[in-house]
């Protein structure tokens, strides 16, 4: 795409700049993060997979629905809600863990694979600061793939509800009173707060390790972001038979208390267990923003440091 | 203002001292050939002044501090570090495309003008292309970006002949005004003796030769002395000797040509005879002082 300004600086006055491309400071940040999915297709491609995969297997599903009416008309209400969501529940939340993977191999290696392939030497010739470039990469999985993860499921089950829905006034049920039941949007919702609280807050402090020990890291850098932990919970059971870090460790990894709680193990069913003043009010929270901002900070500073490998 | 000046350039790695005092003054609108043996300071002096790396002393470029303004100097800066940084899983399109997004002074046109010369496809990925090719492209990027400093490094590692030489004529003939300052370092100094309008060699980190290409062609001549002459050839004091060939070719630094045109042959030496010259003549010593003479003579 060219830009206005840069056609107009093409065609008529030669050498000088452009002061007005200049002047915008975002910029740099839009094409880094543009760069980021020129390089890692998969940001977008695997997401897109993953709701191919499951709108093949949903044709099972729907083969199945008249059944799963008929015995679902013979429940109580709460347990015919979750007969008939749990397709839903299960495409959102495989789409989800897609989203989760891709990020951490993707935090895992930017930084790293920049300096591996001597390409760093390229950005750096152009005028973007370490700074934007970290956080231009951050935003892939604390922004970019949550946004992505949200709209695949959301097409996704907006398909899957159309064809159920086909199925449903086909077998003569009340496609009213099955959307009804559904109560998709509950399922949307949940999701969205579900992304919101623990893939993009919760879930910061851990990405930011990774982009930590990717920009520091000579070699290996999954060993680097995961022995060092994995020492510590190992010393801490035999020096003091305690488990303190390694409980820390899964609390954090699980997704805290908004992944937890739920009665019937759904996190996106948001009755159960939206719990926004608890969850922005614990420490823990916090405390791993603070940690997530100084651990993209020394990212960017070893950067600026750090030569190719 | 000078483009760049470093005074007392130093940087150690662990124990390794790659600049060693270094001092370096380049004024804008010169093409300058940096040429040093392997290992004497030649890289980490050009990523000292590209701002990648940390350094000791004192050194300004195009007025900025390298190391604590590279993004804002990288917009009047440019540099090939080698032909192999491109990004290998990158489309051409999406090189152009980012670098036009993120440089204010970059010139589309200009570039995709370049690239329609050559034979690389606006589809292709950088990995399907020749060396010659990346080679190509990075020049393309490079010269539609409107910078005030351009920085070599090693530009033509690896290419074959004919690719060199496209390459140094596209670099006079459609980048170089005359207002822009071109660093270039290489091994094959030969190729860049009528491109360059200076010359600085590095040694164990320091600057320890420095001269325009004028001065160069005025003080320097080459005798291919007459067998029966050697004696009177070198007690004119030449500032090297060799042998080719069974004959002897002594280098003379402002030898008077008509007494040396008795002798036997004369021609301008190449940068590499000179360049054997100076480095041998440094011997152990680090510091010879007419070195510093003509280092002096040459920043004017």
């Amino acid at each position: 795409m060219t830009t206005p300004s840069n056609a107009v600086n093409g065609a008529f006055e030669p050498p000088r700049p452009a002061p007005a491309a200049a002047l915008q400071p975002t910029r740099p940040f839009y094409w880094s993060v543009r760069r980021e999915l020129f390089e890692y297709r998969s940001i977008y491609l695997a997401p897109l997979a993953i709701s191919g995969v499951i709108l093949l297997g949903f044709v099972f599903v729907l083969v199945r629905l008249p059944r799963t009416l008929q015995r679902a008309m013979a429940m109580e209400p709460m347990a015919q809600r979750h007969s008939l969501t749990q397709p839903f529940d299960f495409a959102a939340g495989l789409i989800m863990a897609a989203a989760f993977i891709i990020s951490i191999f993707y935090a895992l290696d930017s930084l790293y694979g920049e300096r591996r392939d001597r390409s760093i030497l390229f950005w750096k010739s152009l005028p973007v600061s370490d700074l934007t470039t970290v956080l231009a990469k951050a935003s892939i999985p604390l922004l970019v793939l949550p946004v992505i993860a949200f709209a695949a499921t959301f097409v996704v089950e907006t398909i899957m509800l159309l064809f159920s829905s086909a199925v449903v006034a086909g077998s003569g049920f009340s496609v009213a009173e099955f959307w009804n039941r559904l109560e998709l949007y509950r399922t949307m919702w949940g999701l969205a707060y579900h992304l919101v609280t623990v893939h993009m807050l919760w879930y910061a402090p851990l990405y930011c390790w990774l982009f930590l020990i990717s920009a520091w890291s000579r070699r290996t850098p999954f060993l680097w972001a995961v022995l060092p932990p994995f020492a510590v919970v190992i010393f801490e059971k035999i020096a003091f038979h305690t488990a303190y870090f390694s409980n820390f460790l899964i609390y954090r990894f699980s997704g805290g208390r908004e992944a937890m709680g739920s009665a019937n193990g759904n996190v996106l069913d948001p009755e159960m267990h939206m719990t926004p003043g608890p969850f922005l009010t614990d420490p823990g929270l916090w405390l791993g923003l603070v940690f997530a901002a100084v651990f993209l900070f020394l990212a960017a500073r070893l950067r600026r440091q750090r030569s190719p490998l | 203002m000078p483009c760049i000046e470093a005074r007392g350039l130093r940087k150690a790695f662990g124990t390794t001292v790659a600049l060693d005092g270094l001092d370096l003054r380049v004024e804008e609108g010169r093409i300058l050939g940096l040429i040093g043996p392997n290992g004497a300071g030649k890289t980490t002096a050009l990523n000292a002044i590209l701002g990648l790396i940390p350094y000791d002393g004192q050194l300004r470029v195009l007025g900025r501090d390298p190391w604590v303004e590279r993004e804002r100097l990288m917009r009047d800066v440019s540099f090939i570090a080698d032909v192999a940084v491109l990004p290998r899983w990158i489309r051409v399109s999406q090189a152009i495309e980012y670098v036009a997004g993120v440089h204010p002074r970059f010139d589309r046109t200009k570039a995709e003008a370049f690239l329609a010369r050559t034979t690389i496809k606006s589809s292709s990925k950088v990995r399907e292309l020749s060396k010659g090719m990346v080679a190509q492209l990075h020049l393309a990027l490079v010269m539609a970006i409107d910078a005030r400093l351009l920085v070599l490094d090693e530009p033509t590692l690896g290419l074959d002949i004919l690719y060199r030489k496209q390459f140094y004529d596209s670099l006079l003939n459609d980048y170089y005004d005359r207002s822009r300052t071109i660093i270039v370092t290489t091994h094959q100094v030969e190729e860049i003796q009528h491109v360059i309008t200076d010359l600085m060699f590095i040694d164990r980190g320091r600057i320890v030769f420095a001269c325009n290409m004028e001065d160069f062609e005025l003080r320097y001549v080459e005798l291919t002395v007459k067998p029966d002459r050697l004696a009177d050839a070198r007690a004119l004091k030449p500032i090297y000797e060799r042998q080719v060939l069974g004959r002897s070719i002594l280098l003379f630094d402002r030898a008077d040509r008509q007494q040396l045109a008795a002798l036997g042959e004369l021609r301008t030496p190449g940068i590499a005879d000179l360049f054997v010259a100076v480095i041998s003549n440094q011997g152990g010593a680090s510091h010879p002082a007419n070195v510093q003479g003509s280092y002096e003579g040459v920043t004017r």
